[in-house]
């Protein structure tokens, strides 16, 4: 039988300098932190990062492992400009494909069905064709509307990392949050899905209400990892009870870092010099981590 | 007694709360997003009042017919008519169902709006957020736009630094872009109210807020501005609106949001 448990060492082994890859999540919601970890830890560089950024891309930016950031925002909603993300573009590090937050949606819908491209008005009339991505083209309608449309084109990632509340060894998930976000689309656009989780078991078999929390199938998924607390500093809100909001003050002394000189290194030597048990101690511990509340708003 | 005495005492929060909910008035039921603390009370102090069809969020992924108090410690009592993940919040978007206020940090006279940097893109002096949802959100529905801080260094000279959202400077509507689905309803500022209704949607003051001038207006605005057939004063809160805000936001966080919490009549300059 399919056996798909991998650890995030293993993971992050199947990454190469230069690809590209789609994280999921949204700014400081859902990440799959405990891979990014291992990326932060690891050799890896040049790396083109796609989604809808929090505390990933900032991290990720702050090591030097970017090449170009492709994001409909970067942003930890609280603070909502991620100072390391700032700081990579005003110090013009990286390469910056600025996307409309649909538009992102968009590029990774017509990746996921093999498509070129998908028409969209998004982006028409605005600057972001002559001063962001000049490599934008339009295409007119073959209908009678004749319309003119934008052509966003697709972005397919070599890989995903995301982060779920449960997975099997199968590969099939279970997504309990509020808002799924973007994650399913963010594997169908990959050639390579892996999937972190709160709790991981041997095989899902589970009521209809249940399975209609699955995201996506498990055809999509290459591997998968158990890392409870693997979201921290960023939240994983269940609405099965059980999860956990994101870590304010962790996140706030991780902000300002990016005000210190040296601060990053300060950071990474705090809280990355071990592996994830090590960073979990550091932190508080998993009990603090997947105790902490669920934000209001 | 006299009329003064009687008349709501309000701060210029509580106005701007009042104005700024105006803007969904008659709008039907059209998802109304208010990003930040004066807008969200807003977009609830509308459904309350005028506008008991608009569909509103928790400020998370739930629709709910009431709105949540600012400030709660928890969820609890919260209840929910309908599910409104990111998903279909880009579905109202395409779809035109949504009429959102936003929080530009520069504007130009023709309403376009920047968010992204400023700068040149290429090498900003300041990475702001980014384009985020402004270039869909302002050619697919009704957009309003809420400026705390009227100041020449919000509505610049020329064109925004970077078009985040689109406007009615002809020059970027070549034939064939369908601009039908656009529209800048008004711009609620801590002077005044404009609109586009001016020849060729010329930005015009349609309101002033309570002891503010047109040429005070004028003066924080870089490019010319038209005066409104019938320009009056902006309309104070009533004891009813103040009631609701006060039952919205029951720990007084609106007069932490504009800077020493200045009254709503000010003193002419």
């Amino acid at each position: 039988m399919l056996n798909k448990e991998m650890t995030v060492a293993e993971v992050v082994a199947q990454l190469r300098d230069g690809m590209t890859i789609g994280i999921g999540g949204w700014g400081p919601r859902r990440k799959p932190m405990a891979i990014v970890r291992e990326i932060l830890r690891s050799d890896l560089k040049d790396l083109t990062v796609v989604g809808y950024g929090g505390t990933d891309m900032g991290m990720l930016c702050a090591a030097g492992k970017v090449k170009k950031l492709i994001y409909g925002f970067v942003s930890l909603d609280f603070i909502p400009l991620e100072p390391f993300f700032r700081k990579a573009r005003e110090a013009r590090q990286i390469e910056a494909m600025e996307l409309d937050e649909g538009q992102l949606h968009w590029g990774l819908r017509a990746a996921a069905m093999r498509l070129p491209f998908l028409p969209t008005r998004i982006g028409l009339a605005t600057d972001q064709p002559s001063k962001i991505m000049p490599q934008l083209r339009t295409v007119t309608s073959p209908y009678e509307d004749g319309e003119v449309l934008l052509a966003m084109p697709a972005i397919p990632l070599d890989v995903a990392l995301l982060h779920v509340h449960k997975a099997d060894r199968l590969g099939n998930t279970r997504l309990y949050a509020p808002d799924p976000f973007f994650d399913e689309q963010f594997a169908r656009a990959a050639q390579r899905c892996y999937v972190s989780c709160e709790e991981l078991v041997d095989r899902l078999d589970s009521d209809e209400t249940d399975a209609k929390c699955n995201p996506f199938e498990r055809n999509l998924v290459s591997g998968v990892v158990a890392a409870r607390g693997g979201a921290h500093p960023t939240s994983n809100v269940s609405t099965h009870g059980d999860g956990y909001g994101w870590d304010a003050a962790h996140l706030k002394r991780y902000c300002a870092a990016a005000d210190e000189d040296g601060g990053w290194a300060k950071y990474a030597d705090e809280f990355l010099g071990g592996d994830e048990a090590a960073y979990q101690r550091a932190v508080g511990g998993r009990d603090a981590i997947v105790n902490l509340p669920r934000q209001v708003f | 007694m006299s009329v003064a005495t009687t008349m709501p005492d309000f701060s210029l929060a509580e106005l701007l709360i009042c104005t700024c909910a105006d803007v969904w008035r008659d709008d039907g039921e059209v998802l109304a997003t208010g990003i930040g603390i004066i807008p969200r009370l807003a977009q609830g102090l509308a459904k309350l009042t005028h506008s008991p069809e608009l569909m509103i969020t928790d400020g998370e992924a739930y629709l709910t017919e009431t709105p949540v108090t600012i400030g709660a410690k928890n969820q609890e009592g919260r209840r929910y008519g309908g599910w409104m993940p990111y998903s279909r919040v880009f579905d109202n978007v395409w779809g035109g169902r949504r009429h959102a206020l936003v929080g530009p940090v520069q504007v130009d006279r023709w309403g376009q709006a920047n968010i992204s940097c400023i700068g040149d893109f290429a090498s900003p002096k300041r990475q702001l957020l980014g384009l985020r949802g402004f270039p869909g959100n302002s050619i697919n529905h009704t957009n309003s736009m809420f400026v705390p801080n009227h100041s020449k260094r919000v509505f610049v000279d020329g064109e925004v630094d970077v078009v985040c959202s689109v406007g009615y400077r002809k020059e970027r509507w070549p034939a064939g872009v369908k601009h039908d689905y656009m529209r800048i309803h008004r711009i609620v500022t801590d002077l005044c109210v404009m609109d586009f209704g001016g020849p060729d949607h010329a930005i015009r003051v349609v309101s002033l807020h309570p002891g503010v001038s047109f040429d005070q207006v004028q003066a924080a605005t870089s490019f010319p501005l038209l005066r409104a057939d019938g320009l009056a004063e902006t309309a104070h809160p009533s004891a009813e609106q103040l009631a609701v805000i006060r039952q919205l936001d029951p720990k007084d966080i609106r007069s932490r949001q504009l800077k020493d919490n200045p009254p709503g009549v000010r003193k002419a300059a």
